[in-house]
């Protein structure tokens, strides 16, 4: 048994190994992005808390007015860009653990990434209009 | 040739209903349940972000909702769901450096989790509330 460059199959070589991508082709990515968006989530939730009792029990136009200003407005960017994109990783996690079939599989996937798409740009509009006031 | 079809009694792996219970397998599952749930809670962010951006009304339909006690519910699941979540990621990155695997260590840190979790949501929830002045 060979494979098309007529090495035996289980060789693998000097390219694969630098790579370091393995049978899964994609590495320690998923990993390793899950991992950067964790620490990134640390210091943007304890911020996003902070805000949000700061604007508890405050009317409609203080509201408007805090999560528009500048500096509250990139927090909120930076957390929600950085939890959903957490959040459709951990869920794909969940998907490929608990669903086996090849076609409910793909289309809860595909379900994943439209709803954290939808939410990241469903809040990123709402913050950017905040903030624009338009 | 009917019986060589007949499944083999043989011993299938353990699972959830065989293991004894321990602080870091009940933590894990924590984990991975709040995750999920944290997931759908997004939803509460966008309503709240878009009613803002949408005007008073919406706000005030949105701020209704969060007042009864089906949504005060949700937000203090969330709130807890968010910390405990945010707890024991902060676990898994301390194990990411290869330290807090000792017996006595991972037992802890499972348990600070878990009580970390609760004493932080109470203090946030009090702290809330003076902020607002009382229950509403």
């Amino acid at each position: 048994m060979t494979t098309a460059g007529g090495l035996p199959p289980r060789y693998r070589t000097a390219l694969r190994q630098v790579r370091g991508l393995g049978s899964a082709r994609s590495g320690t990515d998923h990993f390793w992005r899950q991992r950067l968006t964790a620490v990134a989530n640390v210091p943007l939730v304890i911020a996003f808390v902070l805000i949000v009792v700061l604007l508890m029990g405050r009317n409609h136009a203080a509201a408007v007015q805090i999560i528009g200003s500048p500096v509250v407005a990139i927090i909120l960017l930076l957390f929600v860009a950085s939890v959903t994109y957490h959040m459709r990783l951990g869920m794909q996690v969940i998907i490929e653990d608990y669903v086996h079939q090849d076609l409910p599989k793909l289309v809860l996937l595909i379900a994943n990434t439209f709803f954290t798409a939808a939410v990241a740009f469903g809040c990123g509009y709402a913050i950017l209009k905040l903030s624009f006031g338009v | 040739m009917a019986d060589s079809k007949a499944p083999a009694a043989r011993p299938l792996s353990p699972h959830l209903q065989i293991y004894r219970w321990t602080w870091t397998m009940a933590m894990s599952i924590f984990h991975r349940v709040t995750g999920a749930a944290l997931f759908f809670g997004t939803l509460l962010l966008a309503w709240w972000l878009i009613a803002a951006a949408s005007g008073p009304k919406a706000y005030a339909s949105f701020e209704w909702f969060m007042s009864t006690i089906i949504g005060r519910l949700m937000l203090f699941g969330y709130t807890w769901a968010l910390i405990h979540h945010m707890l024991g990621g902060i676990r898994h990155l301390i194990w990411d450096t290869l330290h807090g695997f000792g017996p006595q260590e991972r037992e802890r840190l499972a348990q600070a989790t878990l009580f970390g979790s609760i004493i932080l949501t109470i203090l946030l929830w009090g702290v809330g509330y003076l902020m607002m002045g009382g229950t509403r």
